[in-house]
């Protein structure tokens, strides 16, 4: 009854390691994580794009925390702020570089992240929650970027701040007084800026990496998806492990390097030679500070969100109100979420898929970037055209699901994965 | 006694419970979404504006702040003023029905303002709060933002944003991004040619 309870019934001469493990599950978090996760031995390309995600995650939140070391979150000071860290501050330009580069690679990295899965059925059924914790992170990580666009207080930040805000607007009955709530002010002001300041730093960052945990956490209850969509579950040796997993650490952890590598690569080409991207990561209507009464001759969003707003323009306003816009807008997002039931194929994988998928994700693409090219452009010439026959595109590629994917072809699904090295 | 525990009591006063706690979580939430609201201060710097528009020219405009937004007021010259419904059939709202303005703007009908010369109305589109550029006397070839607005524009707003465009009383043409005409804040006149914008009626001098 009195004896030690550390060393009760292992008989292990214990160690640092053991001591640990007896009041915090250090080594079996490490087993069910890392070196026991069985991965698919089959990981393509395509699989770099979660981890980098983290690594892009991490790049914000160290630069992020240095940035407000330095920046003031108010209408007086704040674009004074973030020249001050570009010209004075030792190495400032290039946490900042990092930060507002990290931006893109972030949405870069997930755009593909879920394509990866769009193309592998990987939000299907056992993997719905991890698809929608996905979602539920996408949307944070929009509400995130742009609050983060609006913090330099450029006359792009500002006049962008206004055009979202004023989306709430058009909720019918609460719309103004909910547009003025968010604000805090008759119009985008200070009290706007500090709030979106307090939010972009603190609230939606806490919430994201909750998010994140919950999707690796998913993840690894029901084990990952692979490009053959199969489950490796099913073909386990005598110990239990399935033949066609490896464990993560060390085999995707050395691969994900390679890819980190790759990555940063071409992460630092921007930072280094383009941290601009010619107008496109950073534009040029934010180099000059913020002016009320001057709205730039041509606003456009940061590119990763201009597919979501051409279909936001596309949609003219009918009986005396502007939200259906807005509603296509939220539509478009909230679709996602219902991906894995709309979804009837037998198959999970793009590879044993028939004609009428591959075609009806072709399309998906081209509209998806066509819609971020006219988002990019003025309303005017063949964009609105084209960025109305895109959005109804985008919507067929969701809403048709059901049907196409359940008549189309299938290829017979092999037992075991199929790129055996 | 019994031994037996009462289950169905221990649900009631269980939900009871945390019924009595959510209206608790709900009165503590109050003051922080309260909190979002504009200040006290924010809504005192939110006073009417005065300017003296009779330094304007014809068809000259001026932008003045009142509560951070661009208000616009313009002098009109006779000729636009007698044209102004001519193109009435293009407009998506030439009564203004279902715009945003006081009572005695709307009764002025296509002038959309007190005194026909001077037209007041914020500077902010009804799509989504860009500020519409100006050029008010027609026949201009009016180049903006790579969009030619044509030999035959009347004159009005142009929203460099989406492209809605407004005449020049501020009204909608149809089929733009933009529902409403633009929006006139309240205002009066002082000593004839001093517009204050965000009072219905003159401060009485004194």
């Amino acid at each position: 009854m009195a004896a030690a309870p550390e060393s009760a019934g292992t008989g292990k001469s214990g160690g640092f390691l053991h001591w640990i493990d007896q009041r915090f599950p250090l080594t079996s978090l490490w087993n069910e994580h890392l070196a026991k996760y069985y991965a698919p031995k089959n990981f393509n390309f395509w699989y770099y794009f979660g981890s980098l995600a983290l690594l892009v995650l991490v790049n914000q939140l160290v630069t992020g925390i240095f940035l407000t070391m330095n920046y003031k979150p108010s209408s007086a000071e704040a674009f004074a702020s973030i020249e001050y860290i570009m010209r004075d501050v030792d190495w400032g330009w290039l946490i900042r570089y990092m930060h507002s580069t990290g931006a893109s690679a972030f949405f870069i990295v997930v755009y593909l992240h879920m394509f990866r899965a769009l193309l592998y059925g990987s939000h299907r059924k056992p993997r719905e929650l991890i698809w929608i914790f996905g979602c539920l992170i996408f949307l944070l990580l929009m509400a995130e970027a742009f609050m983060g666009y609006v913090l330099p207080w450029g006359n792009m930040s500002y006049w962008g701040a206004q055009v979202i805000v004023s989306l709430f607007g058009s909720l019918p009955v609460i719309g103004g007084g909910l547009v003025e709530w968010i604000r805090g002010d008759y119009y985008i002001a200070d009290a706007t800026l500090n709030r979106f300041f307090a939010l972009h730093v603190a609230a939606l960052p806490l919430a994201l990496v909750f998010l994140v945990l919950a999707h690796i956490m998913a993840l690894h209850e029901v084990g990952s998806n692979n490009p053959d969509g199969i489950e490796i579950k099913k073909h386990k040796d005598a110990e239990g492990i399935p033949l066609d997993g490896i464990p993560f650490h060390p085999y995707y952890t050395v691969k994900d390097t390679v890819g980190v590598a790759g990555f940063l690569l071409l992460f630092c080409g921007v930072i280094f030679f383009a941290p601009s991207f010619f107008g496109v990561f950073l534009e040029e209507p934010n180099f000059e500070p913020a002016n009320p009464l001057q709205t730039p001759p041509h606003i456009a969003p940061v590119w990763y969100f201009t597919p979501f707003y051409a279909m936001l323009r596309a949609v003219p306003s009918a009986f005396g109100t502007q939200i259906w816009g807005v509603l296509v807008m939220g539509a478009a997002i909230v679709v996602l979420f219902f991906v894995p039931w709309l979804d009837r194929s037998p198959v999970r994988s793009i590879r044993y898929k028939g004609p009428l998928t591959k075609i009806a994700l072709a399309i998906f693409v081209v509209s998806f970037v066509t819609l971020g090219v006219c988002g990019l452009k003025p309303p005017s010439g063949i964009y609105p055209l084209l960025a109305k026959i895109c959005t109804a595109l985008y919507f067929a590629f969701f809403l048709l699901m059901p049907w196409y994917s359940k008549i189309d072809s299938v290829k017979p699904v092999p037992e075991r994965v199929t790129d055996h090295a | 006694m019994s031994d037996q525990v009462d289950h169905s009591r221990r649900r009631l006063l269980t939900a009871a419970t945390v019924g009595t706690g959510a209206i608790g979580v709900a009165f503590a939430a109050a003051p922080f979404i309260a909190s979002w609201l504009p200040s006290a201060r924010a809504k005192a710097l939110g006073a009417p504006v005065e300017i003296d528009a009779s330094k304007l020219e014809v068809g000259q405009s001026v932008k003045v702040v009142w509560r951070g937004q661009p208000v616009y007021v313009v002098r009109r010259s006779a000729a636009v003023i007698a044209a102004i419904s001519n193109h009435n059939a293009l407009l998506a709202d030439p009564g203004s029905d279902d715009s945003l303005q006081p009572e005695y703007i709307k009764a002025s009908g296509a002038v959309r303002a007190r005194n026909p010369e001077y037209w007041v109305g914020l500077a902010v589109c009804t799509h989504l709060g860009c500020s519409p550029l100006g050029a008010f006397e027609p026949n201009n070839a009016f180049q903006v933002a790579g969009t030619d607005l044509g030999g035959d524009w009347p004159g009005g707003f142009y929203c460099p944003c989406h492209g809605s465009k407004y005449d020049i009383s501020g009204r909608v043409f149809k089929s733009m991004p933009a529902p409403k005409n633009l929006t006139v804040p309240p205002y009066a006149f002082a000593k004839d040619t001093h517009v204050i914008i965000g009072a219905d009626e003159a401060p009485k001098s004194t």
